[in-house]
């Protein structure tokens, strides 16, 4: 129930559009200007689609937004502090590029984390190896190599 | 060998870790689209609209976030074409009869003479009307959609907000708790 | 009847592929040549009746049978009839016998022309193909039998989603499902090896073909997914890192990793606990993207009706899969003994950068598809994760590795002379600095962008070429002597430069219409004039259309470049019968170096209609260059060392001398 009637409200905003981004007279004069609301518009979210910046979509509110970013622009905000003026009104959803924060620590520094540790690892592993060839000097890969070829040939002349 | 072997182990509790996740959100069923809001507790933004008026005629007058002080404000933005607005209509005219609560509406990009004439058939239960014909207003009080309303107490601070229709379920269990625990 | 039959050759699929996933295992334990041997028959068997089952379905769509459910809400009787068959899998339930029957095909494949496998390795890969079969027949017979009746008959279906009444979203689910689940493969090659305790070159070799043929088809299903996008959503934009397209690129990007490793196991018989678990996280990265395009965990342009329980069956086939795999991988990799050695500046050393960047890579589309979803769960609140993340994070690994993937194929095995690998390329560098230098110094739009990405791309087709040409012994011998090398040169080799050529395609295609794109969006009335990138464009005004199942608004555009007309561009806004569902169909003219793109939209009070006419160039290098990474997979496929046993040939008369033994 509770689903639906969200559903419901929902419907009433989205007026099955096709997804078409910036509308006609919307763009400021200022090319410059423009460019930086073109900027700011692909980091927020429109929070009634799915997946899409306000930049992208047809949806009243997006337009809305796309109309608070350029006033925001023109009266000379940065945009930064064009951003978190929308973000303190509609929280961390509107933003496509998350904030850092604890939460998010695993998800910005997760990935550069696990590369130095498997960079690292790998020149570990590489040393040690060409250590333990020092004693043991017996190439057997070249010997699994030739085991596999003889296999395979045997069944290919086999055909 | 001991470090290695945590390394095998590795992928597979990553993989448990993930499906945990994911087997949590399936049983717990929740809606993807209910969103949290970003004003609760903080200050009301300071506005100020002007009434719903008909050919110069006022309906209702306007109101500014000054309106908020020294009592417990319900905040309901509609529309005479948001079909779930008619859905929560009887629940709003019960707020606005209750003591100690006064209940104002923006008017949220409606052509005056619809809104007037809804309100005529439907009943009106705001104290207030403000028009907000540009939905600026909305964005200011981060909107998803109408219906959507604010409980603002007497400092003029936001307490809850409710996105979607009030039902009556939403107004036993979710409002009216709210609104008495601010009486007390 | 045709139902009936369709549902009971689905329950006898499900049966034979419960014993497949039974018998050869039992038959490689006991080298029990008739049991192995028998788990190609029943792999065999469980594709026939899968298709029997399909062709049922197919059949109910084509005669628009609407007492079967599935029919009535999918189909409408005047639908084209191409419609009628890709309905087929334009459904939850459909879609999933489509998997079920590509699944039995790959299981099928293997029995057929894995012949040079070992006996005991081949059933056992049979059998894992036979267990993944009994997981997903028995979704599809518990949770989505598509062969349901409904009763009373209504007079007509609902109809297929407009969405998908397009060629190009037509056969994207197709080409996708054949690499998704083409990588099933692999994944039980693996999970073989892992029963067997043994990864040798061998492996390597048996399981480079399966992981080709997979990647190129995904490769292919990808393109076709975001080909479509730019031509119907309506501003150009081609990919967006939507959840969905998120699921089939992480697959792709390990799925790459794995194709690279696995050529460093057959040559050099290293990396093998490393491939085994690339093997086993491609699939897992596949099932993870049907579950979440199944489950309605995510929510997203083109998820189907979503349904819990579903989920839930699915994420239990998740956890027996993965879980179980990487369980079996925690507790037998270990005894997998690494084998070739080789210095860090080596072939082998740059396949493990490569390797570690597209794994880092996928990582950082895993992180960024599900995060959300974890902080969410965690009652932490609500967050997105949307493309200037994965642009964050994704560019900066992929440039070093690009980098690396024109030097790559200069150095030998084992060690190699860094310096010697450099002065070839030397000529090939300076170009690309000179290109880079030279946008830098000419473009003001985002030219330091714009100049890495060209300059990556020239880098990287130049580079390729180069390695070409060294290996035909160009410029040096005759003419005659290159062509007998290039005709002498193996396959693989062909497949890697047209690959990898391929790739500075894309990064080409994928930079100059980001940065270069043009854009005018305004009104336009009959005879308005917009000039766009050099080319004037005249709206002659607009005419209604009416087809079988659409009613549609065309404009017409004549396009005139140096006083010459040189095309008439027809867009389109259709209204979609029965669901009265609009969509936008955008009017294209490419000359392969920039594409004019126009789309009609809505009037306003004064005659005019909101008209998008976009010029974007090279972005159809990025499905030209698909299109050749697929071309270059085929060409590798038909290496001289993946070439298959011949499918005449019976797979008892291998076993059986083994049996014996």
């Amino acid at each position: 129930m509770k689903g639906l009637s969200v559903l419901l409200s929902f419907l009433s905003f989205l007026a099955a559009s096709p997804l078409i981004a910036i509308g006609p007279g919307e763009a400021l004069k200022d090319a410059a200007l423009e460019a930086r609301a073109r900027d700011i518009g692909r980091q927020l979210r429109c929070l009634v689609c799915q997946n899409q910046s306000i930049d992208d979509s047809d949806a009243p509110l997006a337009q809305d937004l796309r109309r608070l970013v350029r006033k925001r622009v023109k009266a000379g905000d940065t945009n930064k502090q064009v951003i978190d003026y929308i973000h303190s009104r509609y929280g961390d959803f509107v933003l496509l590029r998350p904030p850092i924060d604890i939460r998010t620590w695993l998800l910005w520094y997760g990935p550069p984390v696990f590369l130095i540790f498997a960079l690292f690892l790998i020149l570990v592993r590489t040393s040690r190896r060409r250590q333990t060839r020092a004693t043991h000097d017996s190439p057997l890969s070249v010997q699994e190599i030739a085991r596999a070829d003889t296999l395979l040939n045997r069944k290919e002349d086999s055909r | 060998m001991g470090s290695s072997r945590i390394l095998f182990l590795a992928p597979l509790a990553i993989f448990i870790l993930v499906a945990a996740v994911a087997g949590y959100y399936l049983l717990e069923n929740r809606d993807p689209r209910l969103l949290p809001s970003a004003m609760i507790n903080k200050p009301a933004p300071t506005f100020r609209l002007n009434g719903l008026s008909v050919d110069g005629r006022e309906v209702a007058k306007g109101f500014s976030s000054d309106n908020f002080k020294g009592h417990i404000t319900v905040l309901n933005f509609f529309a005479s074409w948001c079909g779930p607005c008619l859905v929560e209509h009887p629940q709003v005219m019960a707020l606005a009869g209750m003591r100690g609560v006064v209940v104002l509406g923006v008017n949220y990009k409606n052509k005056p003479v619809d809104a007037a004439a809804w309100l005529a058939r439907n009943g009106n239960p705001y104290a207030r009307i403000g028009v907000d014909p540009q939905g600026d207003l909305a964005l200011e009080f981060g909107l998803y959609a109408v219906p959507e309303t604010f409980v603002i107490d007497h400092t003029g601070r936001i307490r809850v907000k409710h996105v979607g229709p009030i039902t009556e379920d939403v107004l036993q269990e979710n409002l009216l708790p709210a609104i008495r625990a601010l009486q007390r | 009847m045709t139902a009936e039959i369709g549902h009971f050759a689905l329950i006898v699929a499900a049966v034979l592929s419960l014993g497949q996933s039974v018998l050869p295992l039992i038959g490689a334990s006991r080298r029990h040549g008739g049991l192995m041997a028998l788990g190609g028959t029943l792999a065999t068997g469980q594709f026939v009746f899968v298709l029997i089952a399909f062709g049922a379905l197919t059949w109910a769509y084509l005669v628009s049978d609407f007492s079967v459910a599935n029919v009535a809400q999918n189909s409408h009787s005047k639908k084209p009839s191409l419609y009628k068959i890709t309905g087929v899998w334009g459904n939850h339930e459909g879609s999933m016998v489509l998997w079920c029957l590509i699944l039995a095909l790959f299981g099928a494949s293997v029995a057929w022309f894995g012949s040079n496998v070992a006996p005991s390795l081949r059933a056992r890969v049979i059998g894992i193909q036979g267990m993944i079969g009994v997981g997903f027949l028995a979704f599809v017979l518990l949770t989505s039998n598509p062969f349901d009746r409904v009763n009373p008959v209504p007079l007509d279906g609902q109809g297929l989603n407009p969405i998908l009444q397009d060629p190009g979203l037509a056969f994207h689910p197709p080409l996708l499902y054949l690499g998704y689940v083409g990588f099933s493969v692999t994944f039980s090659f693996a999970i073989a090896a892992l029963l067997e305790g043994r990864v040798d070159a061998s492996w390597g070799r048996w399981v480079r073909p399966w992981a080709l043929a997979a990647w190129s088809f995904l490769t292919l299903g990808i393109a076709l997914g975001s080909w479509w996008a730019y031509y119907e959503l309506g501003w150009g934009g081609f990919w967006f890192w939507d959840p969905v397209e998120n699921a089939s690129f992480m697959p792709w990007l390990v799925g790459t990793a794995l194709l690279h490793s696995a050529v460093v196991v057959e040559r050099r018989d290293a990396l093998k606990s490393w491939s085994v678990l690339l093997a086993i996280l491609t699939f897992s990265l596949s099932l993870l993207g049907t579950f979440l395009v199944r489950s309605g965990v995510l929510t997203s342009v083109h998820t189907f009706a979503t349904d819990p329980e579903r989920g839930l069956f699915i994420l239990g086939i998740l956890i027996l899969t993965i879980g179980g795999a990487l369980a079996l991988y925690a507790w037998r990799a270990p005894i997998l003994k690494g084998g070739g050695l080789f210095r860090p500046i080596s072939r082998e050393g740059s396949l493990i950068l490569n390797n570690l960047m597209l794994t880092i890579a996928a990582l950082t589309v895993l992180f960024g598809t599900l995060y959300p979803l974890i902080i969410d769960g965690l009652g932490l609140g609500k967050i997105s994760v949307g493309p200037p993340y994965f642009n964050a994070t994704f560019i900066p690994l992929m440039v070093p590795m690009m980098i690396a993937m024109g030097i790559a194929p200069f150095l030998p095995w084992k060690r190699a002379d860094f310096g010697a690998a450099i002065s070839q390329l030397t000529f090939v560098g300076l170009v690309t600095i000179l290109v880079a230098a030279v946008i830098l110094y000419l473009e003001d739009r985002s030219s330091f962008l714009a100049a890495l990405g060209i300059g990556l791309a020239v880098w990287l087709v130049g580079a390729s070429l180069r390695e070409l040409a060294s290996r035909l012994n160009l410029f040096r011998g005759s003419l005659g002597a290159s062509l007998r090398r290039a005709a002498g040169l193996p396959r693989g080799a062909w497949g890697m430069t047209i690959s990898h050529a391929a790739a500075g395609m894309m990064v080409a295609g994928i930079t100059a219409s980001g940065v270069w794109q043009t854009e005018v969006v305004r009104y336009m009335k009959a005879g308005d004039r917009a000039d766009v990138a050099g080319y004037s464009i005249t709206f002659k005004g607009v005419h209604q259309l009416r087809s079988s199942n659409y009613l549609a608004r065309q404009g017409i555009f004549a396009v005139v470049q140096d006083g010459v007309n040189i095309a008439t561009l027809r867009p389109e806004k259709r209204i979609y019968l029965p669901q009265r569902m609009p969509t936008t169909e955008a009017a294209i003219r490419t000359n392969l170096l920039a594409d004019l793109y126009v789309v009609l939209g809505d009037p306003n009070n004064e005659g005019g209609y909101a008209v998008r006419l976009y010029h974007n160039p090279l972005v159809a290098w990025i499905w030209i260059g698909a299109i050749l990474m697929f071309l270059g997979g085929v060409v590798s496929l038909t290496d001289r060392r993946h070439r298959v046993g011949a499918p005449r040939r019976s797979t008892r008369s291998i076993a059986a001398p083994l049996a014996k033994a």
